[in-house]
């Protein structure tokens, strides 16, 4: 904490009330320019969705927040992402560290071949805390925080991949809840699931923006709708739109957006 | 109105005819060859009636031979007539048999093939023994007498069957001693006096043959030589009793043989043998052979130290060539850049796996032989030089031959695994804040762990089969010592051993006494066969209990 407050007097001063700040951030894919330009802050315990059609680029973006992207070969950024006053992307910064600030969850559930107890201290014992106190209250709280626990406490020992779909991507949100993290990236976190179990998931994410900074990236825009505080609605690489729910959602300014969330096209 | 033949071709029936016949060829095949061999090679313990046979010589006299039938095969007359044998011009073909007489002692031969027409009689003596010996084969006879320091004791009927068995097992109990005062407790002074002899080479080599070095060898080497001269009292005492008893034979052309009980690994009268009791002299010899050692120049005895050299070679391979070929399967596809060069790499492991693997042997004689093993020699153990250490084929070197012959396999199995595990499981541990080796060591290496293991079972499959490359780099077809004794530092890994297969080849074309080997040939095979099968049979125990726990990466 410290050095992060020095680090902040001497870059930037971040601006009370936002989590993240993407400014003027463009990435490449070789040749192709993916993302044109983005300006976007994620608001501190709110919950940002970016809509948009398929290829606009909202999961790239998302995947900038943890530098997920560094995994993909020859994939370019530009611009800079802050976190606290940070540039993630300069140079020296512990990717590693990072990633377990900014947490995520992927569009088809991913838990590890392991127990269920095990899958959600995973990141803990990354931390070296090997303590079994710690580890049992941490485990609790997440898979508490998850609304997983009443369903699984009496079998934790068990294979996570005994978890109906639904509940899989529960335990992998409180696997990815259980390190703490300020910011939670979701990447269609119900797309693989039913309606019973996307519900679940919606009520969730209502619930963890008491303590999380959380975006997520959906097709549907209904949920959108139902659980974001902001959205961002992006059309080839561009962001085009971004402002309160409740605003994109009755009354957008651009041309693009009402045609979108109207059905037009997309 | 559809032609039914075509509609047959159509929908694909004489495809799965025709698969389902190859896979039968293929059933078929696996099972004739087991079969062949366990039948050929199972029976030889089974005993045979001994016939006593009256047989006309060339000459017209008659001579009398004592003997088990091994072998039956026509010969086509024309043969023995060029040979001056009188067969009448309407016979085709004669029949010969091949009787083993044993006694090699006393007429210089084993076996003798005998023509059909010329057997006189054939009868089953109910008092002929069959006597397995130490050394000289079996000995073919009919008891008379027991002898007691040459004198003749003059038993009969029941009391000269049960003196026979008392002194038998006597001289059973004497030579179990002497063979464990000579083998274990002997062997084990002179491993040590060699070890005090290479110490006071070494202080030579080093100029540290002070005189208090020279005292303190000179004690060590006294209280050798003390225990020495003690052991070989007690073996003394032993070898002079079991001097005491023979056993007084008449063959079956009329000779009195004496036999010395020492000599005798057992003795059965297999014409009066119940089927019980030939049961039990079937699993003894069974047993026999795969747990004793040797005799006979391999004919005779077991073969438990070509067993137990294949079994440890291929688990000290298994050792070395699993975690190399997983650290370069690791690396190949996870942390190398996949252009032009790991291509190349890739293709020419793939290679590797189709050289002849006598190369593999050229290759270890050369470079791990000579060239490493030559360096150890002058480096650690210059002290013994010019007898070399690990400058000779053995072990170590046999081992790290096949670990090479097999890494390829290994190398693809691995990558294959690591190729198999989903993206998602790999970014979701990075996205916990894991670095890519703690990905690599928590998540993604347990779930390719049953990859890596199907690589060993292939690897050990292969391995234990090979033997061109064994013959240059350390299997011998004797070997004095086992490399695992209870002299420090127990496992020897400098010496040579035998092995499965090399004994087939040696037994069956390398022995002097073919005929006496042919039947071990398939005894052996066979049991090459099984102990490849039980290797595979435990790697894939181990591949099963791992899958089951990352069963769940099947459904993906």
């Amino acid at each position: 904490m410290e050095s992060s407050a020095a680090q902040r007097s001497t870059e930037h001063n971040p601006q009370p009330g936002v989590a993240m700040e993407a400014r003027d951030l463009r990435l490449f894919y070789g040749e192709k320019q993916a993302l044109n330009g983005i300006n976007l802050q994620l608001l501190d315990k709110k919950v940002t969705a970016f809509i948009g059609p398929s290829g606009c680029g909202k999961s790239t973006l998302l995947r900038c927040f943890n530098r997920m992207n560094d995994l993909v070969d020859n994939c370019r950024i530009e611009g800079e992402i802050l976190l606290e006053g940070t540039d993630i992307y300069a140079p020296g910064v512990d990717v590693s560290e990072l990633r377990r600030r900014v947490g995520m969850v992927f569009q088809k559930p991913n838990p590890f071949p392991k127990s269920i107890y095990e899958n959600v201290a995973y990141g803990l014992r990354l931390q070296g805390i090997n303590k079994r106190r710690v580890l049992d209250e941490t485990v609790e709280w997440a898979l508490k925080g998850a609304a997983l626990w009443d369903e699984v406490k009496d079998r934790l020992n068990d294979s996570a991949f005994g978890l109906s779909g639904g509940q899989q991507q529960r335990l992998v949100i409180a696997r990815a809840i259980a390190v703490k993290p300020q910011v939670l990236l979701l990447d269609e976190p119900a797309s693989a699931l039913d309606p019973i179990s996307t519900l679940k998931i919606e009520e969730l994410i209502a619930e963890l923006k008491e303590e999380f900074t959380i975006a997520i990236v959906t097709h549907n825009m209904q949920q959108a709708a139902r659980v974001s505080d902001y959205t961002a609605f992006m059309y080839m690489g561009d962001l085009v739109e971004y402002g309160e729910t409740s605003l994109i959602f009755t009354n957008p300014v651009q041309k693009k957006t009402e045609d979108y969330i109207t059905g037009r096209y997309g | 109105m559809v032609n039914p033949m075509r509609q047959w071709w159509r929908q694909g029936e004489p495809w799965i005819w025709l698969n389902a016949a190859a896979v039968a060829v293929c059933v078929l095949m696996i099972l004739g060859l087991l079969m062949l061999i366990s039948a050929r090679g199972m029976s030889h313990f089974w005993p045979r009636p001994v016939l006593q046979v009256e047989y006309q010589q060339r000459d017209g006299g008659t001579v009398r031979f004592l003997g088990e039938v091994t072998d039956r095969e026509q010969v086509p007359a024309q043969i023995l007539r060029d040979n001056g044998e009188a067969v009448p011009e309407d016979v085709l073909q004669v029949e010969r048999l091949l009787l083993k007489t044993g006694n090699r002692k006393l007429t210089g031969k084993d076996f003798n093939w005998l023509l059909e027409p010329r057997i006189m009689a054939v009868d089953m003596p109910a008092d002929a023994m069959v006597v397995e010996r130490h050394e000289w084969g079996n000995f073919y006879g009919f008891l008379l007498d027991i002898l007691q320091d040459g004198q003749r004791q003059h038993l009969q009927g029941e009391a000269l069957t049960e003196a026979l068995k008392a002194k038998v097992e006597l001289a059973q109990t004497l030579y179990e001693q002497i063979k464990h005062i000579e083998k274990v407790e002997i062997g084990g002074i002179n491993y040590e006096m060699e070890r005090l002899r290479l110490k006071k080479r070494r202080h030579e080599l080093d100029g540290t043959l002070t005189s208090e070095v020279l005292q303190q060898l000179a004690e060590e080497k006294k209280v050798l030589d003390a225990r020495y001269a003690e052991l070989e009292k007690a073996r003394n005492v032993l070898l002079e009793k079991s001097n005491h008893d023979a056993l007084l034979f008449r063959t079956a052309d009329g000779r009195e043989v004496t036999l010395p009980t020492k000599v005798v690994v057992r003795y059965y009268q297999p014409n009066t043998m119940g089927f019980g009791q030939k049961v039990r002299h079937y699993f003894v010899k069974l047993w026999e052979f795969v747990s004793d050692e040797p005799r006979e120049a391999n004919t005779e005895g077991g073969i438990f130290p070509a067993i137990f050299g294949t079994v440890i070679m291929v688990i000290i391979m298994s050792i070395i060539v699993t975690p190399f070929g997983v650290v370069a399967a690791v690396y190949l596809r996870e942390y190398a850049h996949q252009g032009l060069l790991v291509r190349i790499i890739r293709i020419a492991v793939n290679n590797l796996a189709g050289v002849p693997s006598i190369v593999y042997g050229v290759f270890g004689l050369g470079f791990f032989v000579y060239a490493i093993g030559g360096t150890i020699d002058q480096l650690f153990f210059p002290e013994a030089l010019p007898a070399p250490t690990f400058g000779t084929g053995g072990l170590l070197w046999a081992s790290l031959t096949l670990a090479l012959l097999t890494l390829p396999v290994v190398i693809v199995s691995t990558e294959e695994g690591l190729s198999r595990i989903p993206k998602a499981i790999r970014e979701g541990s990075l996205a916990l804040g894991a670095t890519k080796a703690e990905t690599l060591w928590r998540t993604v290496l347990p779930m390719a762990s049953p990859a890596m293991m199907t690589g060993m079972i292939l690897a050990v499959a292969r391995a234990a089969g090979e033997v061109a490359p064994l013959m240059l780099v350390g299997v011998v077809k004797l070997a004095p010592t086992l490399p695992l004794d209870g002299n420090a530092p127990f496992l020897h890994l400098d010496r040579k051993f035998m092995h499965l297969g090399f004994h087939i080849y040696d037994v069956g074309f390398q022995s002097p006494n073919v005929e006496a080997a042919r039947p071990l040939v398939y005894a052996t095979a066979f049991l090459l066969v099984v102990v490849i099968v039980a290797l595979n049979l435990l790697a894939i125990y181990i591949r099963n209990r791992l899958r089951e726990r990352y069963r769940s990466l099947e459904q993906h």
